[in-house]
């Protein structure tokens, strides 16, 4: 990958995304130039328009929210270290990081809570940190393909909310929502192994 | 340890022939200790002692070393057939072990996909054998390559074929449902045959068939031919392996198939145990670089000593001829105690070592809506990440076979019906209502109306906080939706009819309730496709009271269903069963997410349509165990012969603490024993007594000692107070059979109502209608474990 390293250069702030993110080397690169690629018109970074040009993307229930996540906090660009950090979250987990973590950094970016905390965002569409009953139809509604009533989506719902609330008020809070998923190997099953 | 282990396998391998051991036997001197030696290496005090012992020790060794007249081709031949790992063995002692799910696929699946290898390697070599080695040119090796890729990929292209053929055939099975066993039986066979006559691998195309076709056959075919393939197959399984392994034992006895050399067999034994584990180590290493999760050396272990040999390698074995392959009778004798030992010693060490490993064991956590959902998001998540990041990879090809399968396979292959209602989410959903509605009940729950009823919900008296759900939804008193009114499925009228049979005929006789949870062996069937029948037998009954209700609101209609005869003492699975079984389980689920008690959700709805529902009964034929004077829903319920009917035989007394009355049998203990005591025979109205005393001649047998506390109430005189009521057109002289019919009017009341209903054949007590006071209700060969619906109309007393 000899003419691919230079271009390792040209990634700005490279080594801070690599701290942040905890990415190789190898998968920056392959990231930066997806980025580049996405980046049709070379703005030098992503909007809303140029992620949902991405095929696969848009027949994906999820897909939406998925290119929500991008773009924190209202913005409606992202730049390579946004894209970056975002996919950071599927980054499978290292055995070894556990261990030798400096317990007073945060935590890596994709660490069985931040993962957690990714997918609770993509539920938790007015993040007011809970995931009310209201949201929690929506994905449902989403997810259950079949033909199914109103009625049974929602008796559904009720169902799904009624397991993972322990406090009663309703909402499936994060702690909630976490405990709920403590049998399922999470930091399997949101991992990406090119992302290694 | 495992450098131990391969120390001591090192340690004979150097004694047999190697000439440099003494090397290899050193240990570094290290530096004398300091002070009082309590252990000194004297290596070369000992070393020429040494050395001449084990000169002689192995030339004693090479005494035993195989005399077998035989050559290179030979043994290649010999090898081909000794080193595969036998389909059959691993199943056997896997399903007992129980290993973390991909642990155990690697293995099985490893043993049923290299049969193809096995036979290909077997007839290239015998074919070698036969043209003799001189003969054997180059290109014969690559043609046995390519025969390889061609046996391999020819015996599951068959196999693929076949599924197709089934998968499409069981989708016009609907009024025939009789063949289906027989369909599957015979097409898996004959993908089988095909794939022998083509010389293709046989076993891979089996095993392609039934991986291919099952998602669609399993939704096409009724209930009861699942039943019956899979016990067939089990019980076909199980008699094969018996008779292979006695010929087996019957070979080793008869001493004038094989011939004995030590040397073969140590030999054998153990290289078979030495180069499985570096077969194994070599190839997890390059696979480990592609995996996501790697596999680790515990797995390794597992794997290389899990490798079983079985009757695979004996029938080829037996198969050698013997002219052309002198030393056959050694072979013979080597792979019958190879076999003997894999499967005896490792087979039963392998679930010690699995436990003193700490394998990771397969966990049969129970399903929650919650996992289901979050694995359903996560698979989109993770295509969606893949698709931003450019990867194809796993979750991308999967999602795109998902779609392909939904938009084109699933539509040619499944039923229509079928079809419409597959959901995994649906599924989890439905199961999980139907267990919590019966383990409530089974605590003794009450079933109330969930309008407001004004009779404060009575704990179970023996509730347990079994489920956490069942108690939270309890507790939080919520409204959640008893998805009685959301049961609305669009099926065809015969679904409906089998539906409501089925259920009728599951009110007949159940066995009594499991005290112990069977082990899911390959002889047994799994406790979980029990209780998933029994619920959807509970299910049907609920949903048929309210399919009254519903009828009128959601346009189902009925069909009148044909009698059926009685079947006795068979557990459910009728065809009935299998619109929900095979339709993934309509949603009919039996809300029974409690609020504060079971409640049905026929509240409010039920009592507007009470009275369209009246008109609706005209043929109230069978049972008609109308969850609130809605006896038009069961018209449905033709059952011939006496029965189902009847769970508990409560009448609650018209007192206004009948709410609180529970189930006699309840009292003391939550055991739903089965009672049919004889009181109860006394409040069958006369015009069901007959088909009352049928059933309870059946049930003889099941029945258990009858119930202590004969229940007072059932000394009312259920019959005249139902012929009261006037309300009611309670066809009882015009049915043979029981059926209650409640009156609509009764609905209307406030009421609140503890459903109970019990196993019929064990509690085969009715409850008699009670006039307008109280009505316990005979679910219609509801459920047969024991859970119990009472309907208390407390508040009409």
């Amino acid at each position: 990958m000899g003419s691919r390293s230079s271009h390792a250069a040209l990634i700005p702030d490279v080594d801070h995304i690599r701290r942040e993110t905890g990415f190789s080397q190898a998968s920056l690169l392959r990231l930066y130039h997806r980025f580049q690629a996405l980046d049709r018109e070379e703005k030098g970074y992503l909007s809303r328009l140029d992620l949902q040009q991405i095929g696969a993307l848009a027949v994906n229930p999820l897909g939406d929210r998925i290119i929500d996540s991008f773009f924190p906090n209202g913005s409606q660009r992202v730049d390579f270290a946004g894209f970056a950090r975002v996919l950071a979250h599927f980054r499978p987990v290292d055995e070894e990081d556990a261990t030798i973590r400096d317990p007073k950094q945060p935590e890596p970016l994709n660490s069985r809570m931040n993962k957690l905390r990714f997918a609770f965002q993509l539920y938790d569409l007015d993040r007011d940190g809970k995931i009310s009953r209201n949201e929690m139809l929506q994905v449902l509604r989403l997810m259950v393909g079949v033909q199914v009533t109103d009625e049974q989506l929602e008796s559904i719902t009720d169902r799904t909310v009624q397991e993972a609330d322990e406090d009663g008020d309703g909402a499936v809070s994060f702690m909630e929502f976490t405990k709920s998923l403590e049998k399922m190997n999470i930091e399997q099953k949101m991992s990406i192994r090119i992302l290694k | 340890m495992l450098g131990a282990a391969m120390l001591l396998f090192w340690l004979p391998l150097v004694g047999a022939g190697a000439t440099d051991k003494p090397t290899q036997e050193s240990v570094p001197l290290g530096e004398p200790p300091p002070g009082l030696a309590l252990f000194r290496w004297q290596w070369h005090e000992v070393e020429a002692p040494y050395l001449v012992a084990l000169w002689i020790l192995v030339a004693s060794l090479a005494k035993i070393a195989p005399r077998v007249q035989a050559g290179l081709l030979d043994f290649l031949l010999f090898g081909s057939l000794i080193s595969a790992v036998d389909p059959v063995a691993v199943l056997a002692v896997f399903e007992e072990v129980h290993v973390n799910e991909t642990l155990f696929i690697i293995v099985f699946g490893e043993s049923l996909l290299n049969d193809a290898v096995t036979v290909v390697l077997y007839k290239v070599c015998n074919s070698f054998v036969e043209m003799g080695s001189a003969n054997v040119q180059a290109t014969d090796y690559l043609k046995g390559i390519a025969s390889l890729f061609v046996v391999s990929l020819g015996g599951a292209a068959v196999g693929l074929v076949f599924a197709f053929l089934l998968a499409l055939t069981t989708r016009f099975t609907k009024r025939v449902r009789i063949i289906e066993p027989l369909l599957v039986f015979l097409l898996a066979y004959a993908a089988y045959l095909t794939a022998e006559m083509a010389s293709l691998s046989a076993i891979l195309a089996v095993t392609m068939c039934g991986l291919g076709c099952k998602k669609y056959v399993e939704a096409n075919i009724s209930h009861k031919s699942r039943t019956a393939v899979k016990y067939t197959m089990k019980t076909l399984a199980s008699c094969a392996e018996t008779v292979i392994f006695m010929l087996l034992g019957i070979s080793a006895v008869d001493s004038s198939k094989w011939a004995w050399d030590s040397g073969l067999v140590l030999g054998t034994l153990f290289f078979i145990l030495f180069f499985r584990a570096l077969g194994v180590v070599l190839q997890t290493w390059v696979l480990n670089q592609f995996r996501l999760v790697p596999l680790d050396k515990i797995d390794q272990v597992v794997m290389s000593y899990g490798g079983l040999r079985g009757a695979v390698a004996f029938a080829l074995v037996i198969l050698l001829d013997r002219t052309k392959v002198p030393a056959k009778d050694y072979f013979v004798a080597t792979t019958i105690v190879v076999v003997f030992f894999t499967v005896i010693v490792q087979g039963l060490t392998i679930k010690p070592l699995v436990k003193w490993l700490r394998v990771k064991r397969s966990d049969h956590h129970k399903p929650t809506l919650n996992q289901e959902l979050h694995e359903h998001t996560f698979d989109h998540i993770l295509a969606a990440v893949e698709d931003v990041v450019g990867h194809h990879g796993y979750h991308y090809w999967r999602d795109r076979w998902e779609q392909f399968d939904k938009k084109y396979l699933s539509q040619l292959l499944m039923r229509r019906s079928a079809y419409r209602i597959r959901d995994q989410i649906w599924d989890v959903y439905y199961r999980l209502n139907i267990r919590d509605a019966i383990s409530f009940v089974d605590q003794g729950g009450h079933v109330l109306s969930s309008t407001g009823l004004t009779l404060p919900s009575m704990p179970s008296r023996n509730s347990v906080a079994e489920t956490s759900v069942t108690n939270l939804l309890r507790e939080s008193g919520s409204g959640a939706c008893l998805d009685l009114q959301v049961i609305d499925t669009v099926r065809s009228g015969r679904d409906r009819e089998d539906a409501v049979m089925h259920h009728l005929l599951c009110g007949g006789l159940y066995k009594p309730r499991r005290r112990y949870k069977a082990s899911c062996g390959r002889h047994f069937i799994s406790e979980d496709a029990q209780e998933r029948q029994d619920k959807e037998v509970f299910q049907q009954n609920m949903k048929r009271r309210l399919e009254s209700f519903k009828s009128t609101k959601h346009n189902i209609c009925f069909t009148k269903s044909k009698p059926r005869p009685r079947k006795t003492g068979h557990k459910k699975k009728d065809g009935v069963a299998n619109p929900e079984a095979t339709n993934g389980k309509p949603p009919r689920d039996l809300g029974f997410q409690d609020t504060g008690a079971v409640i049905l959700t026929v509240e409010s709805e039920e009592e507007e349509e009470s009275d369209s529902s009246e008109t609706e009964k005209e043929d109230d034929e069978g049972i008609i165990f109308v969850a609130r004077a809605t006896s038009e829903v069961l018209q449905e319920g033709k059952v011939s012969g006496s029965l189902e009917v009847c769970p508990s035989p409560r009448i609650i007394p018209p007192s206004p603490t009948c709410a609180e009355k529970e189930l006699p049998w309840k009292s003391g203990q939550g055991d739903l024993a089965v009672y049919v005591s004889s009181e109860t025979t006394k409040i069958v109205p006369v015009d069901m007594q007959t088909g009352w005393n049928q059933s309870i001649s059946s049930l003889e047998s099941l029945a258990s000692p009858p119930c202590t506390q004969p229940p007072t109430l059932t000394r009312l005189p259920p019959h005249p107070l139902g012929m009261e009521e006037t309300q009611v057109p309670l066809d009882m002289s015009s049915d043979p059979r029981s059926s209650f019919a409640f009156p609509p009017s009764l609905a209307k009341a406030g009421r609140s109502r503890s459903e109970s209903s019990a196993d019929i054949p064990q509690q085969q007590e009715l409850q008699p209608l009670m006039g307008h006071k109280d009505h316990t209700h005979l679910s219609p060969g509801t459920a047969n474990s024991h859970w119990c619906i009472q309907f208390n109309r407390g508040g009409r007393l």
